[in-house]
């Protein structure tokens, strides 16, 4: 299993994105430019220029035509995925974290950084589907949790939106009114800042990671606890096999004191779980740096991480990782 | 001002005609640090930390046996106590209080001082008790507290209550494990745990937690039958069949380092303290205490000066222990280094042997055997090198000097007894021809032998560096790592050689070693060649008997390492101290197989709980060496039976995970059937759910007509 190295960001990843039929995988940096390649060989097809600040997260409507993109130059984007066109910008007041198509890709969920007193938030906004029709007027607003919202998404059945930040609480509110419907149990939650979440393919239980050291998997309905990964590092990725019962985690050290260590001692490696028995299965190595992003291809053969060096690596699974037994 | 109630206020506020109703009481603000008598609700909390230096009568002594004079020589009386006094502390503003008799206007032959501090008063007793002004006035010096005491003592004597017998507890409890297993204590955070060592089970099995036990650190008697803790108001032993009860306590105030008598029989304490004067040494308090007793033996103060001569006197002023103790397992004697002696007490009466110190002018350096009441003494060379240095061996309780070596242009000694006190080597480095570099012999000492032959050893390139030194436990064989870093090299030499028995031999020569440290099995042939810290925790494990690696690892990071009583078990550790990450132990088995590893954020301390030597006669021990087999059978089996229960439980644990996970996906698969046709509303009617579609990609056959494999040139700089 050779990586392929792609190399065109120039500053640390920060986002990894398949597209529904898993040919195309978009990735974001703190450099301004969005980037799309093909999933298969790791080829560059281009990037979207517009963004004025570093790209946080993004999102690929269902029918591969739409590319929603949260940025820190207060903005969220949508583009024409196959021309690079930029279609619509949201304005915000503070830099924009996260975003997520809902089902049906009609509404996405933003959520907005704490900056300038100014708290942080979650916005709901509708999509239409000609652009030139758009509006940027939010359906709702949802404030409370103090502290940055690295991630929100939604729920089964656009109900629901599960958010997880700073205050290592995860949230589920009702997306309809903002009601606040469930929280996690601090007992048996994380303890540190909750830094990604990643759903399952049938978006039925999601996995979070956390600085903590730990990863844990929960019922989206119920806000169950399942399971807990537990790992030797600050856990900044998660993704999940939707073929095998494999969960990865990336991480690493922190980038500020990553120059001060051998550099085995920041872990930089994915770190392949057994999903159901908590066990360490394997570990892929590569990354001189933290890493910061991870994302499956949604056939579950090949997956991809974004490392604080600035590079992409796409792994394609050896014929022997499907026959793994434990 | 006095304090005010809220009555009188009123009372005054009203006849100042005052309405307080229409005063805002917040916005008034008082001048700092005056609070017009108006004490505040965390006054108590003041009150209460003045009251440390509200000594009472603590601070004040009585000085007795003065002369007695007329009051025209009483100015001058008191210029001369004033003078002695105030050499020792600061006598506080008219401290120094002589009582006249009112009808002689004589004074009455003795005054009262008061120091500012109890440790000053304490220091004035101690200087000037038994000070002789003249012949007939030998001052009597004494605690004015203390004299509250004697006055307390009853005129009758009454028989001291005799308390009815209880039994102890079994302290060797531990000792009876039916799986004969190893504990050990681990601090991490604010927590103190106590674990068995569980090799079968591939894990630690937990006997005792408690958080905030110690207030430092936590260390085992010798012997390990106590476990003892270190606290503000001094130490205390842990120990007991069932559970850590607290067994004694110690006090000592500010208590900074403990250390156990061999035999555990004593405890020696030691703290130190800020004089009041600061261009004044620390002062030093050491107390020995009996550990069963708790009583003070003997105790010892002093500026730190006195107590760190020789040694380099660290951060804490000096170099701990302080008290060395000598003659093995019996506790026998204890000996301190001093500015050209060295003073050996013994126990009986924990006073000086002999009643006076041992001179040795200029002694730098000296170390008890292990087993013997013999030490040896280390001297540098003085007068330019007219001098030679010394190395003496000196035999207690005669004081004999049982053998002596003289050394030439040496810069150093070092010196390192064998775990049997058969064999010392002095490690001596000497300057070359024109002084500008060292280079490293050794003087090989067989202590047991008639007349104690000395034999000396260069290394085959005697400009080596000596990195490391260890003897073999109970053993004839030491290790040596020498030569230059990163990659230094390891030799094994015996005190045997093959046709004789009193020849030094080299074993063998390992060539470039990633090494720093040396750690013999406690039951010796097996050693751990390590580097630690700056060479990243490389372990090695050699056997000595075969002169073979019998395993190579690394526990990245590791600062510590300690082998288990038994030399069954290796504990390697990555304590915060040095390292903020990866902080947590692995625990190996003696041939270098990790058994388990536990990771734990601010990781302080890692000891194994050490055993009592054994009772087996050497004889003995040779036989059961030999008949092995036979022994060993019936824990093979058990071996056998755990690991097969262990199997059965992991895949009875795995049943269950599995079953577990099984419910919770056909939960979900229900409600995704449920959900589907919102769903498919939710997408404008598109029927596709994604499972469908993958069914379809399914059917893709891939066929593989030929594999050829073809070596590429490097070309991508990756990895």
């Amino acid at each position: 299993m050779r990586p392929i190295l792609m190399k065109g960001h120039e500053r640390p990843l920060t986002f990894l994105k398949y597209n529904r039929e898993g040919d195309l995988l978009v990735s974001c940096a703190k450099d301004h430019n969005p980037t799309v390649w093909f999933a298969d060989n790791g080829e560059r097809l281009g990037t979207y220029r517009g963004h004025n600040g570093a790209v946080w997260c993004c999102d690929v409507s269902r029918d591969s035509m739409l590319l929603i993109t949260a940025s820190a130059d207060q903005s969220v984007k949508l583009w024409n995925v196959q021309t690079g066109a930029q279609l619509y910008t949201f304005s915000f007041n503070s830099p924009a974290r996260s975003v997520d198509f809902s089902v049906g890709d009609k509404l996405a969920v933003i959520t907005t950084d704490p900056f300038m007193g100014v708290t942080s938030a979650i916005n709901v906004k509708s999509i239409a589907d000609d652009p030139s029709q758009q509006s940027g007027e939010s359906v709702l607003t949802i404030t409370g949790p103090t502290g940055r919202i690295n991630r929100a998404v939604w729920g089964p059945l656009n109900k629901t939106i599960i958010s997880a930040g700073e205050d290592s609480v995860i949230r589920i509110w009702d997306s309809e009114t903002g009601k606040l419907l469930k929280e996690s149990n601090p007992e048996v939650g994380h303890k540190k800042q909750i830094t990604s979440l990643t759903k399952s393919a049938d978006g039925s239980h999601f996995l979070t990671g956390s600085l903590d050291k730990s990863a844990k998997l929960w019922d989206t309905r119920t806000l169950t606890l399942i399971k807990t990964y537990a790992t030797e590092r600050p856990v900044n990725a998660v993704a999940m096999s939707p073929l095998l019962d494999h969960v990865v985690l990336g991480g690493g050290q922190d980038a500020s004191s990553v120059t001060t260590t051998d550099h085995r001692a920041g872990k930089f490696e994915a770190k392949f779980y057994n999903k159901i028995l908590q066990e360490e299965i394997g570990g892929v190595k590569g990354h001189f740096g933290p890493i910061n992003a991870l994302a499956f291809n949604p056939d579950g053969k090949s997956f991809s991480s974004g490392g604080e060096d600035g590079y992409v690596r796409l792994h394609h699974f050896d014929p022997d990782y499907f026959s793994i037994k434990i | 001002m006095g304090e005010i109630s809220l009555t009188e206020l009123e009372a005054r506020a009203a006849a100042s005609g005052i309405d307080l109703s229409l005063i805002d009481i917040d916005s008034i603000k008082l001048p700092p640090g005056d609070d017009f008598g108006v004490i505040s609700d965390d006054e108590d909390i003041y009150q209460e930390e003045q009251m440390d230096f509200d000594y009472g009568l603590g601070n004040t002594i009585v000085v007795d046996n003065l002369p007695v004079v007329p009051k025209e020589k009483f100015d001058k009386l008191e210029g001369v106590i004033n003078k002695i006094y105030s050499q020792i502390g600061v006598i506080k503003e008219d401290g120094l209080w002589m009582p006249v008799d009112p009808g002689t206007q004589k004074t009455l032959g003795y005054c009262f001082i008061e120091y500012n501090t109890p440790q000053e008063a304490e220091l004035a007793k101690e200087k000037t008790n038994g000070y002789k002004l003249d012949r007939a006035h030998v001052f009597a010096v004494n605690m004015i507290e203390d004299f509250n005491r004697f006055m307390k003592v009853p005129d009758e004597w009454a028989p001291p209550e005799i308390r009815p017998y209880v039994p102890g507890e079994n302290l060797q409890h531990w000792l009876t494990d039916e799986k004969a297993r190893d504990q050990f204590v681990i601090r991490a955070g604010s927590d103190t745990e106590v674990f068995w060592n569980d090799a079968r089970h591939m894990k630690p099995d937990p006997v005792y937690k408690r958080a905030y036990w110690t207030e430092s650190f936590v260390q085992w008697s010798p012997l390990g039958t106590y476990l003892a803790t270190v606290h503000r108001q001094g130490a205390a032993v842990w120990g007991g069949s069932s559970a850590f009860n607290r067994l004694m306590r110690y006090a000592h105030p500010q208590v900074k380092l403990i250390d156990f008598s061999p035999g555990e029989k004593y405890l020696v304490t030691y703290s130190s303290h800020e004089p009041s004067n600061p261009r004044d040494a620390n002062r030093v308090v050491i107390n020995i205490f009996d550990v069963r007793t708790g009583k003070v033996m003997r105790d010892f103060k002093g500026s730190a000066d006195e107590f760190s001569i020789g040694g380099a006197g660290g951060v804490a002023g000096v170099s701990w222990p302080v008290f060395r103790w000598g003659g093995g397992k019996d506790d026998k004697y204890f000996a301190k280094i001093g500015k050209n002696m060295i003073s050996v007490y013994e126990t009986e009466s924990f006073s000086l042997v002999d009643k006076k110190s041992l001179k040795a002018e200029n002694v730098l350096d000296f170390i008890w055997s292990p087993t013997d009441p013999i030490f040896a003494l280390y001297v540098p060379e003085l007068g330019g090198g007219n001098q030679p240095a010394r190395v003496s061996l000196i035999q207690i309780p005669g004081k004999e000097e049982l053998r002596q070596k003289n050394l030439f242009s040496v810069s150093d000694c070092k010196m390192y007894w064998q775990s049997n006190g058969d064999y010392l080597a002095v490690k001596v480095d000497r300057y070359t021809k024109t002084k500008k570099s060292t280079y490293t012999g050794f003087e090989l000492f067989r202590i047991k032998e008639r007349d104690i032959p000395i034999e000396v050893l260069e290394l085959d390139n005697k400009n080596d560096k000596i990195i490391a030194f260890a003897w073999e436990p109970k053993g004839h064989r030491f290790a040596v790592v020498h030569g230059d870093s990163p990659r230094p090299d390891v030799s094994f030499y015996s005190m045997r050689s093959a046709h004789n028995t009193g020849r030094v031999s080299k074993l063998t020569t390992l060539k470039g070693k990633q090494a720093n440290a040396l750690f013999w099995s406690p039951s010796g042939h097996y050693l751990i060649i390590a580097g630690l810290k700056g060479f990243n925790g490389q372990l090695e494990f050699y056997n000595v008997d075969e002169l073979e690696t019998m395993a190579t690892a690394e526990h990245f990071m590791a600062t510590d390492i300690e082998w288990d009583p038994t030399g069954r078990y290796v504990a390697t550790s990555v304590t915060s101290v040095h390292h903020d990450m990866e902080n947590g132990f692995n625990i190996w088995s003696f041939n270098g197989k990790l058994l388990y590893r536990t990771l734990k954020d601010h990781f302080f301390q890692f000891l194994w709980r050490p055993r009592p030597p054994s009772f087996l006669s050497p004889e003995k021990e040779e036989e059961i060496a030999k008949n092995l087999k036979k022994y060993s059978k019936k824990y093979e089996a058990e071996d056998q039976d755990v690991s097969l229960q262990l199997s059965e439980q992991d895949r009875e644990k795995r049943r269950m995970l599995k079953d577990e996970w099984e419910k919770w996906v056909n939960q979900w698969k229900v409600l995704h059937e449920e959900e589907k046709l919102q769903r498919q509303a939710l997408r404008d009617g598109e029927a596709s759910d994604e499972e469908e579609e993958y069914e379809a990609k399914e059917v893709e056959v891939e066929e593989l007509l030929d594999v050829s494999e073809e070596i590429l040139s490097f070309e991508y700089g990756q990895e």
